[in-house]
C-alpha cells in the first residue's frame, strides 16, 4: 500500500492506484481521479458513481456491470460510452472502491 | 416430523441426500429431493464428446438409480419457494413444506441472453458444448468441417468449469492437428477476462500454452452482440471478431424460480455465507453448489468439498449448535491439455492456483500447472469416480479443505 495526494487530500491506494480506503474518498477526489484517465464527468457518470458506491456499502463488494445494468438502470452500452473500453475498471477507480473481482 | 426439502437432484443435491439419510433417523427426518429431469448427465463429459471421445449413452443415468432408500424422489418443475410459510410450489401445482431447504438447482447456459445466439444459426454455425445437446450437435459439424476460423468466446463470467473453455480450444488444437488440419484451422480465444484464466499465476501458465499453439488471444472482450448473417461477434467497444464457426459459452445463470422468489442476484445465484452456505436472507434456507453466489469455481469438486463441510454442519445445526465447519473455497480441477496429457490446479478463496505436487495416496502424485499423462488419466478416473464414490456419497481420500502440502508458493514482487 502507498499513499498518493489526490485534490488536497493523502489517501490510500494499492499497487494499481486504487483507492483502498472507502471512507478516504470525496466527489472531489472522484473528479480528479476521473480526470487522470481522461474522464470529465457528467450527471450520467455521477449517477452510476453513486450506485456503484452505495452498492458497494450495501453488499460489501463492487458491483459487476451487470449488476449495474440491472440493479443500477443503466444500460450496459451506455457504461461503455461513459468509461471507454473498460467500465468495470474505470468506474471503481473513479468510484474508490476495489476492481470488481468478478470472475473465478 | 422434520422435513428436509432438497430442490435439485444434480451433483450436489444428490451428494447432500446420500450424506445426510444415514444420519439422520428416518422416524424423525423426512427427506424429500425435487428434480424436473430423470437423467442426470455426467457434465464433464460433455468437453470430450464433440471430439467423439464419448457418446451420448456414455454420460447418462438415471437420477433413481443414485437415490438411498428413504429418500423420497418427485418429478416436476419447481414454480416457486415461498419463504414466509416454508413451502415450495411445484408447476403442477403441488406444495411441499420444509423444516429446512436446500437450493441444488445450479446454473444453466442462456443463449436467450445475447442478441443472435437465438437465431436460425444456432446449432449450425454457432453451437455451445456446456448442453448435452450442443455437444452432440458440434460433434456432428466437426465431422464434417473443413476448416476455417473457429472462434471460442466466452460471453460473462461466472461460468460454470471456468477452465472447461480452455480445455476445449486445446482439444480442438490436438484434434485438427491429428487430423491434418492445422493449416486449414485458425483457433482464436475470445473472453472477456484480461488474459487467459482468472487467477494471475495460472493466467500466465495458460497464455503461454495458448502461444505455444499458435493460438489467438482476445481478450477483456465483452461481446454485445452476434451478427450471425456476417459471421462475426461485435463487443460493446465495437471491436469486431470474425468467424467460420462459433463456439460459444451462453451466459450461465441460476433457475428462474429462484428470482421469481426474490432469492437470487443479478444472475439468479443465491447469496449465501461462503463459509456454511446459509441464505443470507432466510436462516432454515441453504444454497449449494452452482446455484450458490461464491467467490469461487462453480465445479463439481467445489460442491463435493462444500457437501463434505455442509453435512457435518447441518448435523450441528438442526441441534441447535453452531456451524463449526468452514468452507474455504476448495476447488480442484484436472486441465485436458490434448494429446493424452492434462494439468491440475487445486486452489481456494485466498490462495491462487500453484505449481508444485498435489499428493494423493495410493495413485499420486498429481503435478500441478504442469502437463503430464497422469494428470490425463486423473481426469479419465474423474468420470468413474464421480459415478461410483462421488454421487453415492461414499468418502474419497481427499480433504474438503485446501492444503499447501507440496505447493511451490512464488515469490511476491
Ligand atoms: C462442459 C462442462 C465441463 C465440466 N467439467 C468439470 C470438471 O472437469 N470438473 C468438475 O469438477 N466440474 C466440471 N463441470 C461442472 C459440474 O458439472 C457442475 O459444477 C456440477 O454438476 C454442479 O452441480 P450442481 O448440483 O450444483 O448442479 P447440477 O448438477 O447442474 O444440478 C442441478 C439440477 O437442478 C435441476 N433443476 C434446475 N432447475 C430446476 C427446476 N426449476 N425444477 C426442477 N429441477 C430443476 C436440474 O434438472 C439438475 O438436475 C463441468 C460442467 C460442464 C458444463
Amino acid at each position: 500500500m502507498a499513499t498518493a495526494t489526490i485534490a488536497g487530500a493523502d489517501v490510500t491506494v494499492d499497487e494499481e492506484g486504487f483507492m483502498t480506503e472507502f471512507s478516504e474518498w470525496s466527489e472531489d477526489i472522484g473528479s480528479a481521479l476521473a480526470g487522470q484517465i481522461g474522464i470529465d464527468l457528467s450527471d450520467a457518470h455521477w449517477k452510476v458513481l453513486n450506485f456503484v458506491r452505495e452498492d458497494f456499502q450495501a453488499q460489501g463488494e463492487t458491483p459487476t456491470l451487470r449488476r449495474v445494468s440491472k440493479v443500477g438502470g443503466v444500460p450496459t452500452k451506455e457504461l461503455f460510452q461513459l468509461f471507454p473500453k473498460k467500465p468495470a475498471k474505470k468506474m471503481s477507480y473513479i468510484a474508490g472502491v476495489p476492481k470488481p473481482h468478478g470472475c473465478v | 416430523m422434520k422435513r428436509l426439502l432438497i430442490l435439485g437432484a444434480g451433483t450436489a443435491g444428490t451428494m447432500v441426500a446420500n450424506k445426510l439419510r444415514p444420519r439422520l433417523d428416518e422416524r424423525d427426518w423426512n427427506i424429500t429431493i425435487v428434480d424436473q429431469d430423470e437423467t442426470h448427465y455426467y457434465q464433464p463429459g460433455f468437453l470430450f464428446l464433440p471430439f467423439g471421445g464419448y457418446s451420448r449413452a456414455d454420460l447418462e443415468k438415471p437420477k433413481r438409480a443414485f437415490m438411498p432408500k428413504g429418500v423420497n424422489l418427485i418429478m416436476g418443475e419447481i414454480d416457486l419457494i415461498e419463504p414466509e410459510d416454508n413451502q415450495v410450489k411445484l408447476v403442477d401445482g403441488t406444495t411441499l413444506p420444509y423444516d429446512y431447504l436446500v437450493i441444488a438447482t445450479g446454473t444453466s447456459p442462456r443463449p436467450d441472453e445475447t442478441p443472435g445466439l437465438d437465431s436460425d444459426e444456432w446449432y449450425k454455425s454457432v453451437f455451445d458444448f456446456y448442453t448435452i445437446d450442443g455437444a452432440e450437435a458440434l460433434a456432428k459439424k466437426l465431422e464434417t468441417w473443413e476448416g476455417g476460423r473457429l472462434a471460442i468466446n466466452v460471453i460473462e463470467m461466472p461460468i460454470k468449469c471456468p477452465v472447461a473453455p480452455l480445455e476445449f480450444i486445446f482439444l480442438a488444437e490436438a484434434y485438427f492437428a491429428e487430423r491434418g488440419m492445422s493449416d486449414q484451422v485458425e483457433l482464436v480465444y475470445v473472453t472477456p477476462l484480461p488474459g487467459a484464466f482468472t487467477k494471475p499465476v495460472a493466467a500466465r501458465y495458460l497464455g503461454e500454452m495458448l502461444q505455444e499453439r499458435k493460438i489467438g488471444l482476445e481478450a477483456d472482450y465483452m461481446l454485445e452482440q452476434v451478427d450471425t448473417e456476417n459471421s462475426k461477434l461485435i463487443s460493446y467497444d465495437e471491436r469486431e471478431v470474425e468467424y467460420d464457426l462459433l463456439v460459444t459459452i451462453p451466459v450461465n445463470m441460476g433457475a428462474d424460480f429462484v428470482d421469481r422468489s426474490g432469492l437470487g442476484d443479478e444472475l439468479n445465484h443465491v447469496p449465501v455465507d461462503k463459509h456454511n452456505f446459509l441464505s443470507d436472507a432466510h436462516d432454515n434456507i441453504f444454497a449449494i453448489g452452482d446455484a450458490a453466489a461464491l467467490p469461487t469455481s462453480k465445479a463439481g469438486s467445489v460442491a463435493h468439498f462444500a457437501v463434505d463441510v455442509f453435512t457435518e454442519n447441518f448435523l450441528d445445526y438442526i441441534e441447535g449448535l453452531p456451524m463449526r465447519g468452514e468452507f474455504d473455497g476448495h476447488a480442484n480441477c484436472f486441465i485436458e491439455s490434448g494429446r493424452g496429457k492434462g494439468m491440475l490446479i487445486d486452489f481456494n478463496y485466498d490462495t491462487e492456483p500453484l505449481p508444485g505436487k498435489y499428493p494423493l495416496p495410493g495413485v499420486g502424485p498429481f503435478s500441478l500447472l504442469m502437463e503430464t499423462e497422469a494428470n490425463h488419466w486423473g481426469k479419465v478416473m474423474f468420470k468413474w469416480m464421480y459415478w461410483n464414490i462421488l454421487l453415492p456419497g461414499r468418502e474419497l481420500p481427499l480433504p474438503a479443505l485446501m492444503s499447501m502440502a507440496g505447493k511451490i508458493p512464488e515469490k511476491v514482487g
